[in-house]
């Protein structure tokens, strides 16, 4: 039985595999081998140097880096602190009402992202549906909070909210509620209840759900083009530049194995905390 | 410690508050969409259904249309059939990589879709492959088919493994197991995995932007409709895929709905 387990173990995550090693690895490597080609060169037949690296110290790309990190950073908090009285309540108070939000949210997803961030330009532009509605109502305007860090930030906290809304709520659903129980029987007031209870026991679900979105707005770029204006530039919107109007591969790819680099490290660090059975409500 | 009816009724408000919020651009392109005007001002004063038309008559719609759809369907039969195995290798079966292959299927997720996208329009090319529509089905795949393993694997978890053991016991073979006890009992988990991938496919951008080559799919489109300038089209476009999705979501619930009270019925009957 236990042979023939492993057997089958092997052979269902095969056809899952060699997705990952056409599309995911291979593609990979090629990166991993232009970032170490002269610059400007679109064939990997040159000898091998590392000036595409030292590009991103030179001409600057270090300062996307750092607004891409600091604007992840900015909006996992942001996300952190308005999901967790929502996630709370999906998974502890509301009964019916947990379905309602679950579909709403997951439904949103299947928007296009740029379609939703479009919506919110229209939305927030002068003459768009505030400020006009405003403006017909009162006789007097406001200028758009548009093309700024604020209102990237405010993408980027929109379009990751059910990243970090529905992991937060998985693992606050994880907390016995006879802890909490027991803990305020012994006298623990509301902070404490919730310092030394819900959050180290909800810690998979914090650590998946500030993974997730921190990682993916590290990545992002439809936030600063579409909303932002490019007012600020990320990194990813830099490696965009650099394969097509820079036509610049070994330099493109030197700054996805910087990001990669990053993200990886921050991934697998993250996943090997948690265990996935516990999450995902394995029995036994 | 149950929650007063105050915080209940705060929490649900602020519930209601995010989905308002979540929907809320969605609302502005509708507006925008059935706005008579070319240039966009609210409040709007005349309604149309003129930029409906003018779409439905344009033959590059229609192949933005067929391009998607196409690329999402290839992707939902395709990530359905991974799915299913890969969701018995991350939840069913006791083998030595198991743990192993979880985090591995989280990879794609937590990659940025931008730098993917890029990395595999660099291997097509190394490869010679000229990138299209087949190529985006490739991308996607890489992206969704760990998403669907997912959903099925949270439905393969809640399944007895004694019922496939009775039917080895029983003397019944791998291949029988899989197709009798296996299938349909995932069944629920495949289709909303299918739905999923479908649904993912159809409004996917990143990864779409770098591999499809000369084709172009809806959501690239009203991207570089987007940033080039504005277009009377974008908003109708975004909203028509947004009602596509709508459909599917609603054929999906009404015959999952269906096929209970028919289920019911038989059950009732006999």
């Amino acid at each position: 039985m236990q042979r023939l387990n492993q057997k089958l173990g092997y052979l269902s995550a095969l056809p899952m595999f060699a997705v990952f090693i056409i599309a995911l690895f291979a593609p990979l490597l090629v990166v991993m081998l232009f970032s170490i080609m002269p610059p400007k060169v679109f064939s990997l037949m040159n000898m091998p140097n590392f000036k595409a690296y030292s590009v991103f110290f030179t001409q600057g790309y270090y300062k996307s880096l750092i607004w891409s990190l600091g604007m992840a950073f900015i909006s996992t908090i942001i996300l952190l602190v308005i999901s967790w009285p929502l996630a709370y309540a999906m998974a502890k108070i509301f009964k019916r009402f947990t379905l309602v939000l679950t579909l709403a949210v997951v439904m949103s997803l299947f928007v296009s992202e740029n379609i939703r961030l479009f919506g919110w330009v229209l939305t927030m532009m002068k003459g768009g549906l505030i400020e006009g509605y405003f403006r017909s109502f009162t006789g007097f305007g406001f200028d758009s909070p548009l093309y700024g860090v604020g209102v990237i930030i405010f993408g980027l906290v929109y379009v990751y909210l059910p990243f970090m809304l529905f992991p937060l709520a998985q693992g606050i659903a994880m907390v016995p509620d006879d802890a909490r129980q027991a803990a305020a029987d012994l006298g623990a007031n509301r902070w404490q209840v919730f310092f030394q209870i819900d959050l180290p026991l909800a810690a998979p679900g914090i650590v998946v759900g500030c993974l997730l979105s921190f990682v993916l707005a590290a990545g992002a770029v439809a936030e600063s083009k579409i909303l932002g204006g490019q007012a600020v530039i990320t990194i990813a919107d830099d490696i965009e530049t650099a394969f097509t109007f820079g036509q610049d591969w070994p330099v493109g790819s030197a700054l996805s194995m910087i990001l990669i680099v990053i993200i990886g490290a921050l991934a697998l660090f993250g996943i090997s905390r948690v265990d996935l059975d516990q999450i995902m409500g394995r029995r036994r | 410690m149950p929650a007063s009816s105050t915080t209940k009724f705060i929490l649900f408000v602020y519930g209601i508050l995010v989905i308002f919020l979540l929907y809320l651009p969605l609302l502005s392109v509708g507006f925008a969409s059935i706005s008579k005007a070319r240039y966009l001002t609210f409040p709007i004063k005349r309604y149309s259904s003129k930029w409906y038309f003018e779409a439905m008559n344009s033959g590059t719609v229609r192949d933005l249309l067929l391009t998607s759809f196409s690329v999402a369907i290839i992707v939902t039969v395709l990530s359905v059939i991974i799915a299913f195995f890969g969701a018995l290798a991350f939840a069913r079966y006791e083998w030595r990589y198991r743990s192993a292959f979880q985090k591995l299927i989280l990879l794609p997720i937590f990659f940025p879709q931008t730098v993917l996208g890029l990395a595999l329009l660099m291997w097509f090319n190394a490869l010679g492959i000229i990138p299209s529509w087949k190529t985006a089905v490739v991308a996607h795949l890489v992206w969704i088919a760990p998403i669907a393993t997912l959903i099925v694997a949270i439905r393969a978890y809640s399944f007895d493994p004694a019922l496939e053991e009775a039917a080895r016991d029983m003397g019944a073979s791998t291949f029988t197991i899989l197709r009798e006890i296996t299938l349909p009992l995932l069944m629920p988990g495949l289709i909303s995995a299918g739905l999923f991938a479908f649904l993912l496919s159809w409004g996917n951008f990143p990864l779409s932007l770098f591999t499809t080559g000369a084709d172009s799919t809806l959501p690239e489109w009203l991207y570089a409709k987007m940033v080039s300038g504005y277009s009377p089209l974008v908003p109708t476009l975004g909203i028509t895929s947004v009602i596509a999705s709508l459909v599917l979501i609603l054929v999906f619930f009404t015959s999952a709905w269906l096929i209970k009270i028919i289920r019911e019925r038989n059950v009732t009957s006999s």
